[in-house]
């Protein structure tokens, strides 16, 4: 009985399925009752009740039990209590813990501003200040006191971590970078290095920075709120849960020797077989469905990738920006508009290329080695 | 009680006492201001703030305990330099000393588990302005200053990662650092790399890319051990402490904690 749950869970932890199922709870637990058509809907509804705290707390004690009873099997024990892995084990819990409690906060604020009530932010202050010393230095010294109690009781329990020497002769399997790190090097399956590790990881940077600038909503200001911010909100925790934290979970606990998956009930087997066959989107098209050989020139050669490619960066935006986010193009402007939507495609390729591995073992849409050009 | 209350009245009538603390015991407002505004460190802080802005459900302390961990990392780290050498032949020792050979020591623990909490806090803390709206004017400059500063916090966890010299370290940062290879023009794999040469004499090979930048040789080793211990102790945390000096003062400037209008 137990063992069969351990196998589903293990079969429903491959990633296809698992960012299928990762990617549904988002929206579904993000708009529950609001997507979709009228039978989904009337579904999702009752999912609204996720946010009310006593509902919210069963959901993620549940949660914790599930997480320690599973602490009992000796292949997820030897992953998740791995020293450096208990902090991302409760990163895990925290982060969830935190996005629910601000999509609550929102929705209790726009529950209030709907009934046309004062929000929490401003019954609880009104216009009302409050010095500095005492009231703010005191919390601060608390949270202080506290931490360097929990500090230490954490250091006391578990010891850092230290292997062997360094030894460049040999290479340990799997090969790692430092945990948080590893949404990066997930990256590199379905990227080569230099869009993976240098262009990607500067254009989240660049796009963080952009924020400010990009976003004209004066709403929500200052304020948690939900309604006022639902697209910015959406676009936000997609990339911080759905591709930063999931891909940082995937790299740290699925990830076993020689970069394969395991699921998480499994033991990591170095002798485990996975055939490689990924092939670019030229062999599909001209060897698998047309019967001939790839033709010489690179031009030809790609001319489905590069326009499909084309498609989606230079045309996708100005046919958005006529029909279905006409309303934003006018907000924004041609420059901030064509901005968030190269930032927001850009973001958006990754999980549509992972995609296209998992079902179709696509390598490349467009690939010229011969400038480095892959994609 | 009354004697303790009397060396209390008069430690604060002292000349000492005086030239310390430039006003009277503050149970006034006007001088629980002074106490903010004539100390260094309390006055990053406003005098005033929003009552709603200081709740721990509004601002989580996020941001507070991502300084008090930074903080906490001095400290410690200050105390591990004591004892680490950062060379190829002491380096592992070191660490292992220290484990094994300081009773009920957790210097090393504390190290490394305040700078794994100090990355998730950092997340957090960034989650929460950005769920509040607080990124927005006129705090749009400050939201960027955050941003390096989470740049600023993974990079000195990634250069702390290799100090240990271990496997786990050594390697983490080999798969790292081998982005750097990759880099456009500047790295020998980068696409772009081989248009840098002078007849047939290439200009950006291994011994001289971004990676050999970064490591102080073609691989993780001595000079990438002493490269990354500099930054780790004083490149990486000096430019940290301006940035956060900024991102304080700048809270302070921009109308303090956020708050609805």
């Amino acid at each position: 009985m137990i063992e069969a749950l351990k196998h589903s869970v293990n079969w429903l932890s491959a990633p296809p399925r698992f960012f299928t199922i990762t990617l549904a709870a988002f929206f579904v637990l993000l708009f529950p009752g609001e997507l979709g058509p009228a039978w989904l809907r009337r579904l999702t509804r009752p999912l609204q009740t996720v946010y009310r705290p006593k509902v919210g707390g069963i959901v993620f004690a549940v949660l914790g039990v599930l997480f320690l009873a599973s602490c009992f099997d000796p292949n997820f024990a030897l992953i998740v209590l791995k020293p450096d892995n208990v902090p991302i084990a409760a990163m895990i819990f925290l982060v969830a813990f935190f996005v629910w409690f601000g999509l609550k906060e929102g929705r209790r604020n726009d529950a209030l501003r709907a009934a046309e009530q004062p929000i929490i932010e401003k019954r609880e202050s009104g216009d009302g200040k409050v010095m500095v010393w005492p009231d703010l230095v005191y919390t601060e010294f608390l949270c202080m006191i506290l931490w360097t109690i929990f500090l230490i009781v954490w250091s006391i329990c578990l010891k850092a971590p230290i292997e062997e020497p360094a030894n460049p002769a040999k290479t340990p399997n799997p090969s790692k970078a430092p945990w948080y790190f590893l949404g990066l090097q997930e990256m590199l399956v379905y990227y080569d290095p230099w869009i993976a590790g240098v262009l990607l990881p500067g254009l989240i940077i660049v796009g963080l920075c952009a924020i400010p600038y990009i976003d004209k909503n004066p709403k929500g200001n200052g304020y948690f709120t939900f309604k006022e911010r639902k697209p910015e909100i959406a676009i936000f925790l997609f990339g911080f849960v759905v591709l930063w934290v999931w891909l940082i979970i995937i790299g740290t606990f699925l990830r076993g020797p020689n970069q394969n998956f395991f699921g998480p009930f499994e033991y990591w087997d170095a002798h485990k077989l996975v055939p490689l066959i990924n092939v670019d989107l030229s062999q599909i098209i001209w060897v698998k469905w047309m019967h001939t050989a790839l033709p010489r020139n690179p031009i030809l050669r790609e001319i489905f990738g590069l326009t499909l490619v084309a498609a989606y960066f230079l045309a996708l935006p100005p046919l958005l920006a006529k029909r279905w986010l006409k309303g934003y193009y006018e907000k924004l402007g041609p420059t901030r508009f064509h901005i968030m939507m190269f930032l927001g495609l850009t973001m958006l390729s990754l999980p549509i290329k992972m995609m296209l591995r998992w079902t179709l073992n696509m390598h490349y849409v467009v690939t010229v080695p011969e400038i480095f050009f892959n994609i | 009680m009354a004697v303790l209350k009397k060396l209390w009245d008069y430690t604060r009538n002292t000349q000492l006492w005086n030239s310390i603390f430039r006003h009277g015991p503050p149970d006034t407002a006007r001088n629980r201001g002074l106490v903010v505004l004539t100390n260094v460190f309390l006055h990053l802080h406003p005098v005033k703030v929003r009552r709603s802005g200081i709740r721990l459900r509004f601002t989580w302390c996020m941001g507070g305990i991502t300084f008090f961990l930074f903080l906490v990392e001095v400290a410690t780290g200050l105390l591990l330099m004591f004892y680490y050498h950062p060379t190829v032949e002491y380096a592992y020792v070191d660490i292992v000393d220290l484990r094994e050979q300081v009773p009920l020591g957790v210097m090393r623990e504390l190290h490394r588990w305040g700078a794994h909490a100090m990355v998730i806090t950092v997340w957090l803390h960034m989650l929460r302005v950005f769920m509040t709206g607080s990124y927005k004017p006129p705090r749009e400059f400050n939201w960027n200053v955050g941003v390096l500063l989470l740049v600023l916090t993974l990079l000195l966890s990634f250069t702390g990662y290799l100090l240990p010299w271990d496997q786990l370290a050594m390697w983490a940062v080999t798969v790292g650092s081998n982005m750097a290879r990759a880099t456009p023009l500047l790295g020998h794999e980068g696409p772009g790399s081989s248009l840098l040469k002078i007849g047939d004499i290439s200009l950006i090979n291994a011994g001289n890319d971004a990676r050999f930048a970064l490591l102080g040789g073609r691989f993780v080793g001595a000079g990438a051990l002493l490269r990354f211990y500099v930054l780790h102790c004083v490149g990486i945390p000096v430019v940290a402490i301006i940035l956060m000096a900024v991102h304080f003062w700048r809270v302070r400037k921009d109308g303090g904690i956020s708050g609805p209008v």
